[in-house]
């Protein structure tokens, strides 16, 4: 019985043999009923390939473009050549690639042979195997980072001179600190710092424009263009010019008080005159300190009918709030107030105390400092507000500008704390070398100058630690040494035993901060020797 | 002797013509030359009429025949039916058969004495077969493969089965046919016998693909080497002197 259930018929299946239809030579049937050989014979898998292929290399440092832009970093005879010599080649689509690898060549050959073994589906879905052999020619390319030093920085063909006619450098650093983050000098070929500004050196107009497409895009600007003559061929028709953009930046920052134009303030609804920028990025924003209300200035409408501050942050005094009281409702980030304040350098020797209307009735209380304009004793020299005046408009005492930190940064930086991240900076080579031969007449001046510049830093580096929207612009990196210098504060600290609080001073989160990559080299010119004494410490 | 032909670019002349003993039915195409190869090759012997079957062109796939009947599927119009039986001799049966598989001359395959069929081929129609074609009908598949008519060719002489054919099958076939079978392909390696090839027991008619090789092993299979028309004939006549002797 058991054997009855088991016993499936199972038909015996021998194959038979069928003539190759072209040579006649007895097979085993396949899908194209054709002997091997035959089929090599009549399709050729490779066909679609490309047997010959060109790789950019670059001379200099070695690299290969993995095009349109990218540079790679491949060792001769490594997995990533390989990757990247298959991925140039065309036609590898339509075969399935099953081995490939390097054939030995001279490297001064400047070839480069793979080795490919692919599979193809042929005529009725038999699968052939072959192998074939790619010839790359390695054609030298300089890459544009090679290029870019190679390259003579003395031959320009464009120039932009940016320039803003104020007191102070905190714009370029701030400028500075945008190129370096969407990386718009990569076409430049140098830059100089000229007074009131700094030039950038082109080798084509194009690349001249963008970079003065990208200053319109971060500062309000206006522009020219002119171009000189060099030379030019009449038998071809061909001109060879010289391009210079003039870039002028708005000579209005942030902190500045204004006394706007008559036709200004009433094109804006009778705006202030007298208005506070709180920020400035493409455009302008105007803040009138009676009414709180805001306005935005574009560079076009600042150009139509332009004006000058009436006091620049060079003017800033530092004043003591005794009291406050909140006017209104908060308007954003700020809130109208009344505040009695007095002078620091009064304070202790008169009385003399003024009540102000301030936007900073959030951020300041009694007891705290402010940075503002002090309008009793200032000596202003503006037409409109003369006008102004003139109609019977009274100016205030004293505008407050922001709250002051200095004394608690005064009090950290006796105990040596230090900050946590760094800016990278522009290498700007030439500007050591030009300097001297500048200021020829007085080195005093120069010198003078060079501490202001610092003092500017100083002042961009508090406001970028003040203002977190600003700093969401450029890029933060941490510092190394930052953990060493404060363990050893720390340690100091504790033996002395000094348990001084330092109020609530602003600071970037860690968070915030970028790493520092290796070949950052963040010690240049400025702090270099500062960097140096350190770095034993650090280790 | 196996000629090369082409039907309008198309190879597989198995399609569009339909060959047996008694007679020729080619389909009407936009040029003669197809029409005009057969006619040159069989017009003494057999009739070669040009004909449409239900309105189209494949006329070899949608019929099936041999020397004693033609049966034509349910589709084909009263005029194409009439057109036949008007050109065909008289002892020539032409039937119209109400089937399912439509597509006979792929479902069945049939020299003068045996047919194979579909495996689901109606009982009806089996019997149908069975008288108009005056065959013995088996039903089969030719490996692993339900359609018989494109999957192989057999004549009186021999026949060509699909490549994939197994020895064991092709060893049954053969008894069942009592035909020589050989396993081989046509129109360059192509499997599909019954729609690359044509064939009667002196002529036959294949793809303009199909190599030297092929042809060679139609042409010996076929007996078609030094066949004539008039062989046959005195074959009959010898065997039938010998039974009546």
């Amino acid at each position: 019985m058991a054997t009855e259930v088991q016993a499936t018929f199972l038909p015996q299946h021998t194959q038979g043999q069928v003539l190759c239809c072209l040579c006649g030579m007895g097979i085993a049937p396949n899908p194209s009923n054709m002997c091997v050989n035959c089929i090599r014979s009549q399709v050729d898998i490779t066909e679609p390939i490309q047997k010959k292929a060109a790789v950019m290399w670059c001379k200099e440092c070695g690299r290969y473009l993995n095009p349109p832009r990218q540079w790679i970093v491949a060792q001769p005879e490594s997995k990533e050549l390989l990757t990247h010599c298959i991925k140039r080649l065309k036609g590898l689509s339509k075969v399935k690639l099953v081995d490939a690898g390097f054939i030995w060549t001279e490297p001064h050959s400047r070839r480069l042979k793979v080795k490919l073994t692919v599979q193809g589906e042929v005529l009725n879905g038999a699968i052939l195997q072959e192998s074939l052999v790619i010839e790359y020619i390695v054609e030298t390319h300089m890459c544009p980072d090679c290029a870019r030093v190679a390259a003579n920085p003395n031959v320009w063909n464009a120039c932009a001179q940016v320039r803003q006619h104020v007191p102070h450098k905190r714009t370029f650093f701030y400028l500075e600190q945008l190129i370096l983050k969407f990386n718009a000098d990569a076409n430049c070929l140098s830059m100089k710092e000229i007074h009131e500004g700094v030039d950038f050196y082109f080798s084509s107009k194009s690349h001249a424009l963008k970079f003065v497409d990208f200053l319109q895009t971060v500062v309000p600007v206006r522009f020219r263009h002119d171009k000189q003559l060099v030379s030019h061929n009449e038998h071809q028709g061909t001109y060879n010019y010289k391009y210079t953009f003039s870039v002028e930046i708005v000579p209005i920052c942030k902190d500045d008080l204004i006394c706007l134009p008559q036709r200004v303030a009433n094109s804006l609804g009778s705006l202030g005159p007298i208005v506070l920028c709180t920020r400035v990025t493409s455009s302008l924003t105007l803040l009138d300190l009676n009414t709180l209300r805001t306005a935005q200035i574009d560079a076009n409408a600042y150009w139509r009918a332009p004006y000058t501050p009436m006091l620049g942050s060079r003017q800033l005094v530092e004043f003591v709030v005794l009291d406050i009281e909140l006017l209104g409702p908060a308007h954003g980030k700020h809130a109208l107030a009344e505040a009695q304040v007095v002078r620091a350098s009064d304070f202790g020797s008169n009385d003399k105390s003024y009540f102000v209307k301030t936007h900073l009735g959030q951020v300041l209380h009694p007891g705290d400092t402010a940075l503002g304009y002090d309008l009793t004793t200032a000596n202003l020299v503006d037409p409109e507000l003369e006008r102004c005046i003139n109609k019977g408009m009274t100016v205030p005492d004293v505008v407050l500008v922001r709250k002051s930190y200095e004394e608690a940064r005064r009090k950290q930086k006796k105990r040596g704390a230090k900050r946590a991240w760094k800016l990278k900076r522009i290498n700007q080579a030439g500007v050591e070398e030009d300097t001297p031969s500048e200021a020829g007449p007085g080195r005093k001046g120069r010198r003078d100058e060079g501490g202001q510049s610092q003092d500017d830093m100083e002042r961009f580096l508090q406001e970028l630690e003040e203002d977190p929207e600003m700093r969401a612009k450029v890029a933060l990196y941490k510092d190394g040494k930052y953990a060493a210098a404060m363990e050893q504060i720390a340690h100091r600290h504790a033996m002395t035993e000094d348990g001084e609080e330092e109020g609530d001073l602003p600071e970037v989160p860690l968070e915030e901060l970028l790493d520092d990559m290796a070949g950052l080299q963040l010690d240049d010119g400025a702090d270099g020797s500062d960097g140096m004494s350190e770095a034993p410490m650090a280790d | 002797m196996a000629t090369r032909c082409q039907f309008e670019s198309s190879s597989e002349v198995g399609v569009f013509a339909q060959l047996t003993n008694a007679y020729c039915l080619v389909a009407t195409g936009r040029s003669e030359n197809f029409y005009s190869i057969f006619e040159a090759e069989l017009a003494e012997h057999i009739p070669v009429i040009k004909t449409s079957v239900s309105g189209t062109r494949l006329v070899g796939r949608v019929t099936v025949g041999n020397r004693n009947g033609l049966l034509m599927p349910n589709s084909a119009t009263d005029q194409e039916l009439q057109h036949v039986r008007n050109s065909l001799p008289d002892e020539v049966v032409v039937q119209r058969i109400d089937e399912r598989l439509s597509a006979l001359g792929n479902c069945i395959a049939c020299n003068d004495y045996v047919a194979l069929a579909h495996p689901d081929i109606d009982r009806e129609t089996e019997e149908i077969v069975a008288d108009v074609l005056g065959v013995e009908v088996f039903r089969q598949s030719i490996s692993n493969n339900v359609l018989v008519g494109s999957n192989c060719k057999f004549t009186n002489q021999g026949g060509l089965v699909h490549p994939q054919t197994s020895v064991e099958d092709l060893d049954e076939l053969a008894s069942l046919l009592q035909v020589p079978l050989v396993a081989g392909t046509v129109n360059r390696g192509s499997g599909v016998i019954g729609a690359g090839l044509l064939a009667n027991d002196w002529s036959a008619f294949c793809g303009l693909d199909t190599t030297a090789t092929e042809l060679q092993v139609i042409e010996s299979v076929f007996k078609l080497r030094d066949s004539q028309p008039s062989n046959i004939v005195n074959e009959l006549r010898a065997s039938l002197v010998e039974s009546l002797a």
